[in-house]
C-alpha cells in the first residue's frame, strides 16, 4: 500500500511537473497554443480545440520528419533540434526528440 | 666428210658373211627406186647415201608386188622392225655386195645417223673472233629479265576468323493486351484521425521520458518566444516608414484647379448665389439658388421692382456652361434648399419671406440626364436656348408659416405623424433667422418619406393615426444662433405641449423659452453661419462663425475641442472634405478658400487659395469619380466656380481615420489639463488671499 501510494505520488508529481511546464509556456506573452504529440503524430496534450490540434499535429509531424531527414542526409551525425516557421500571422515552433514532439504557436506582433 | 664405220665385232662379221646381221644388202630395181625415191645417183649419192623408208610403204609394196618386190627376202625382218622408218643406205662401193643395203636394227640406224649431226656445229664455231659491246638493260625487250611477283597459290592463307563490329538494335515490337472493363463505380473512404484514449494520454503524461523531453526543450522555447515578443525581426522598417504607396509618385499639384465656372448672363446679373447643392444622383448637375444682392433697405426701396423680377433656382450641367438646364421658379428669394434624400426629384426650399416651397422636377429629369450624356435628344423637343421653367408645386401659406426668412432647411429621415386636427406641419426642419444650420441628430434610416405641406396634398398622404414615438433614436441637434451661440438640444419633446404637436413652427419659441437646452455655448462673436457634422465621425461638428471656427465633439460639454485663431478676414462658410477625415474648407470674405488639414497644422491653414474677387457664399464637395473630386464654390457675384480637388487633398492616408480620434483625445486631454492647471492656479490665489499657505490644510478643506 505504502509503495503503491508512493509510486502514485511520483507519477503524479511527474504529471504535475509536465503540466506546470506546459502552463508556463502557455503563459508566455503571445502564445496561442501548445501541443504535445507522440512520435507518430497523435496528440497527447493540447490547449487548442480538437480539430485544430489534429491538423497541426499531422502536418507538423510530417514536416518535422522531413526536416530531420534533410539535416541527417547532409550530415549523418547531425540531428534536428528546433524548427521555427515564421508566417505572416504566426510563428510555429517545433522541438522533437525520439519519442515526442512539442509544438508551440505564437503571435509575435502584438 | 668421213663416215666412220663402227668398230666393233660387227665389222668382223662382215667378213664372215660379207655383211653384219643388221645390214641386209638389197637390190632395188629402178622401179622400186623410183617408187621410194632413192634412185641411185639421183636421190641418194655417195655423199648422202642415207634414205629413210617407211615401214608401211615397204609393207604395201610387198603386198602389191608380192614375190616380185625387192623386199621380199627381208619381209619378215621388216615386219619385226620396231620402228616406223628403216634406213636404206646406198652402197656405191658395193661394200656388201649390193648397191643398197638396209639397216635392220634401230640402234645401228641411230649410230649411223647420229654421228653425222654432232660434228658439224662444232666445226663452224671454234676459233671464230668475238667482239664484246655494252648494251643497256632497257634497249630491247630482251635486255632484262623480269621476275614480277605473282600469286603463288601454294602459299595463300584462307581467313578463317574475321573481327567485325556489330551493333545491336532493338526491333520494334507490337503487343497488345486486353483488359477487363469494369463499370465505374463510386468509392469513398471515411477516415478520422487517430487519437489516444484518456488512459493512454495520462500514461504518456506520466512517463518520465516526456518530462525529461519537455524540461530539456523548455529553454529553447522560452528564448525564442521572448525574442519574438521583444522585437519583430522580420518587419522591414524602411518600407513601413512610408505611409501610403502613392506618395512617391511625385504629384506636386496641391492647388485647387479651376475646372469650370458657371455664370448665367440672363438671370444672374446683380444676383448672388445663396445656396448650392449637387444633385444627389445625377453626376455633373448642380443646383444654384440665386437671390438678389441687396440689403434690407434696398429691398424695401425696390420692392416693386423685385416683384416683377422673380428669382430662380438654376440647374447647371457640365456639358453646357452657358445655358442652365432647368429653372425653378420661386415665390421669393430662396435662401436655402435641399433635395429629398429618398426622391431626388423633390426639392424643398425655404424663402426669404418665410415660405417653404416644394418643387417636383420628375418631368425634367430626363432632360438633365440626357444632357449629361450628350444632349442630342433634347433638340427635338425643346429649343436649346430656352430653359424650361418649373413652377413650384407646393408652398406653405404665409399666414401660418414662418415669420422670418428661412435660413436653413433639412430633410428628416423619418416620418412622423402629427396633428390630430388634420393640419400637417411640415416635417422639415425649417428654422427662422435667428437660428442657423441645424443638422438633424437622428441616425439616418433607409427610406425617408416626406410629408406634404399644408394646402397641397398631392403627394403621399399619411394616415391619420398617431404613431408611437420611436425611443431609441437620438433626437438631439445642434443649432447655431445669430448671436454666435451653439445650442445643443433635443427636439423630441414630451407631449406636454398644448396640441401634442411634436414639431411645430413655434417650436423654437417654446424651445428657447420653455424647454431648457442641454448645452449652450457662446463661442463665436457674430452669427454662426455654418454648423456641419463631419462625414467620417458622427460626433464631430464644425461651426464657423464670422472670424473663427470651432470643432466640437458631441458629449464633450466644456467647450470645443479645437478653436481656431481669429482671422483678419471674415469667414463666411465652412465645409468638411468628403474624402479626408482631417481636412475641411473655409471660405472667406475676400474670395479665398482656406484648406485646413488638422493632421498637419492646427493653428493655421495648410493652404490658402484665392478663387474669386467676391466673398464666398457656399462650398460644396462632390465626388464625380474616384479620380475626380470637385468643389463647388459660389460667390457673391453670382458665379459658380467648380474646382478640382488635387490628389493630395483627396487621397487620405491609411492612418488618418485612426489618427483623428487620437487627435481628439489629445485635444480633450489638453483641455482637461488646462482646466486642472487653471483650477490649481485659482486655488493658490485664493489661499494667498486668505493668507493660508499651508497646502495640507487646503486639501482637507477642499
Amino acid at each position: 500500500m505504502f509503495c503503491s501510494s508512493l509510486l502514485f505520488c511520483s507519477c503524479y508529481s511527474v504529471q504535475a511537473e509536465v503540466e506546470d511546464t506546459l502552463k508556463r509556456i502557455q503563459g508566455i506573452n503571445g502564445v496561442i497554443g501548445t501541443i504535445v504529440v507522440n512520435a507518430e503524430g497523435i496528440p497527447i496534450k493540447t490547449t487548442l480545440d480538437n480539430s485544430t490540434t489534429v491538423q497541426y499535429a499531422g502536418l507538423l509531424h510530417q514536416l518535422t520528419m522531413k526536416a530531420r531527414s534533410t539535416v541527417r542526409d547532409i550530415d549523418p551525425q547531425n540531428d534536428l533540434t528546433f524548427l521555427r516557421i515564421r508566417s505572416k500571422k504566426h510563428e510555429i515552433m517545433v522541438s522533437t526528440d525520439k519519442e515526442y514532439l512539442l509544438i508551440v504557436i505564437q503571435n509575435p506582433t502584438e | 666428210m668421213s663416215s666412220k664405220r663402227p668398230k666393233s665385232k660387227e665389222a668382223s662379221k662382215i667378213k664372215g658373211k660379207g655383211h653384219p646381221d643388221y645390214i641386209f644388202p638389197l637390190v632395188l630395181t629402178s622401179a622400186t627406186q623410183e617408187l621410194f625415191g632413192c634412185q641411185a645417183d639421183e636421190d641418194v649419192t655417195g655423199e648422202n647415201p642415207y634414205k629413210l623408208l617407211k615401214k608401211e610403204d615397204i609393207i604395201k609394196d610387198m603386198k602389191t608386188r608380192a614375190s616380185v618386190s625387192d623386199f621380199s627376202p627381208v619381209k619378215q625382218l621388216v615386219l619385226d622392225y620396231p620402228e616406223d622408218e628403216l634406213l636404206l643406205v646406198f652402197d656405191r662401193d658395193f661394200t656388201y655386195g649390193q648397191s643398197f643395203y638396209l639397216v635392220l636394227t634401230v640402234e645401228a640406224k641411230e649410230n649411223i645417223l647420229k654421228l653425222r649431226y654432232k660434228i658439224s656445229p662444232l666445226q663452224r664455231r671454234c676459233g671464230a673472233p668475238v667482239c664484246f659491246s655494252d648494251r643497256s638493260a632497257q634497249d630491247g625487250k630482251e635486255g632484262f629479265v623480269e621476275c614480277p611477283s605473282y600469286q603463288d597459290k601454294s602459299f595463300s592463307i584462307r581467313e578463317m576468323e574475321k573481327h567485325t563490329a556489330i551493333q545491336a538494335s532493338s526491333d520494334t515490337k507490337n503487343s497488345s493486351t486486353q483488359t477487363l472493363w469494369k463499370h465505374p463505380k463510386n468509392i469513398w473512404t471515411q477516415y478520422e484521425p487517430r487519437e489516444f484514449s484518456l488512459e493512454e494520454k495520462e500514461h504518456h503524461l506520466r512517463s518520465k521520458n516526456l518530462k525529461n523531453f519537455i524540461t530539456s526543450v523548455l529553454i529553447r522555447f522560452e528564448i525564442s518566444l521572448q525574442q519574438n515578443y521583444i522585437t519583430d525581426v522580420f518587419c522591414d522598417d524602411w518600407t513601413a516608414l512610408c505611409e501610403d504607396e502613392g506618395a512617391l509618385t511625385g504629384k506636386t499639384e496641391t492647388q485647387l484647379k479651376e475646372y469650370q465656372s458657371f455664370m448665367d448672363l440672363h438671370f444672374s446679373k446683380e444676383k448672388t448665389i445663396s445656396h448650392v447643392h449637387w444633385h444627389p444622383t445625377i453626376s455633373g448637375v448642380i443646383a444654384v439658388a440665386m437671390t438678389e444682392r441687396l440689403s434690407l433697405e434696398e429691398r424695401i426701396d425696390n420692392s416693386t421692382k423685385l416683384l416683377l423680377n422673380p428669382s430662380y433656382i438654376l440647374f447647371w450641367n457640365f456639358t453646357d456652361p452657358i445655358n442652365p438646364q432647368l429653372q425653378l421658379e420661386c415665390p421669393d428669394d430662396v435662401l436655402c434648399f435641399q433635395f429629398c434624400p429618398s426622391d431626388p426629384n423633390i426639392i424643398a426650399g425655404g424663402c426669404m419671406n418665410g415660405q417653404i416651397v416644394l418643387w417636383d422636377i420628375s418631368a425634367h429629369v430626363e432632360r438633365l440626364q440626357d444632357t449629361r450624356s450628350g444632349g442630342k435628344n433634347i433638340s427635338n423637343k425643346l429649343d436649346k436656348n430656352e430653359t424650361p421653367v418649373v413652377r413650384y408645386c407646393a408652398v406653405s401659406g404665409i399666414e401660418n408659416g414662418h415669420k422670418a426668412p428661412i435660413t436653413d432647411i433639412q430633410w428628416l429621415p423619418e416620418t412622423f405623424e402629427l396633428g390630430s386636427s388634420g393640419e400637417y406641419s411640415p416635417l422639415k426642419f425649417s428654422l427662422r433667422d435667428n437660428t442657423v444650420d441645424c443638422p438633424s441628430g437622428d441616425k439616418p434610416l433607409q427610406n425617408a418619406e416626406r410629408e406634404e405641406g399644408c394646402g397641397f396634398a398631392q403627394l403621399r398622404v399619411p394616415s391619420a393615426k398617431q404613431q408611437k414615438p420611436m425611443e431609441n433614436i437620438s433626437t438631439k441637434l445642434y443649432v447655431g444662433t445669430e448671436d454666435g451661440e451653439l445650442v445643443y438640444t433635443d427636439w423630441k419633446m414630451e407631449k406636454d405641449n398644448d396640441s401634442g404637436r411634436l414639431l411645430k413652427v413655434e417650436f423654437l419659441e417654446c424651445f428657447l423659452s420653455g424647454t431648457k437646452p442641454i448645452h449652450r455655448f457662446l463661442v463665436h462673436d457674430t452669427l454662426v453661419n455654418t454648423v456641419t457634422r463631419s462625414p467620417f465621425f458622427k460626433d464631430i461638428i464644425l461651426t464657423v462663425g464670422s472670424f473663427s471656427f470651432a470643432i466640437w465633439k458631441e458629449g464633450v460639454t466644456n467647450g470645443p475641442i479645437l478653436m481656431s485663431a481669429f482671422s483678419r478676414t471674415m469667414r463666411t462658410v465652412g465645409h468638411w472634405s468628403l474624402s479626408r477625415p482631417a481636412v475641411f474648407f473655409i471660405g472667406k470674405e475676400d474670395g479665398s478658400i482656406e484648406i485646413w488639414d488638422l493632421l498637419q497644422n492646427t493653428h493655421e491653414p495648410s493652404q490658402s487659395q484665392n478663387i474669386s474677387s467676391a466673398a464666398i457664399t457656399c462650398i460644396r464637395t462632390s465626388c464625380i469619380s474616384s479620380k475626380q473630386h470637385l468643389l463647388a464654390v459660389s460667390d457673391r457675384l453670382g458665379t459658380l466656380h467648380i474646382l478640382q480637388i488635387p490628389w493630395t487633398l483627396r487621397r487620405s492616408s491609411n492612418s488618418e481615420e485612426l489618427v483623428m480620434p487620437l487627435k481628439q483625445e489629445e485635444e480633450l486631454e489638453a483641455e482637461a489639463l488646462k482646466e486642472y492647471e487653471q483650477f490649481l492656479a485659482l486655488e493658490k490665489d485664493i489661499l494667498k488671499n486668505m493668507g493660508l499657505l499651508n497646502e495640507t490644510e487646503d486639501s482637507s478643506d477642499m
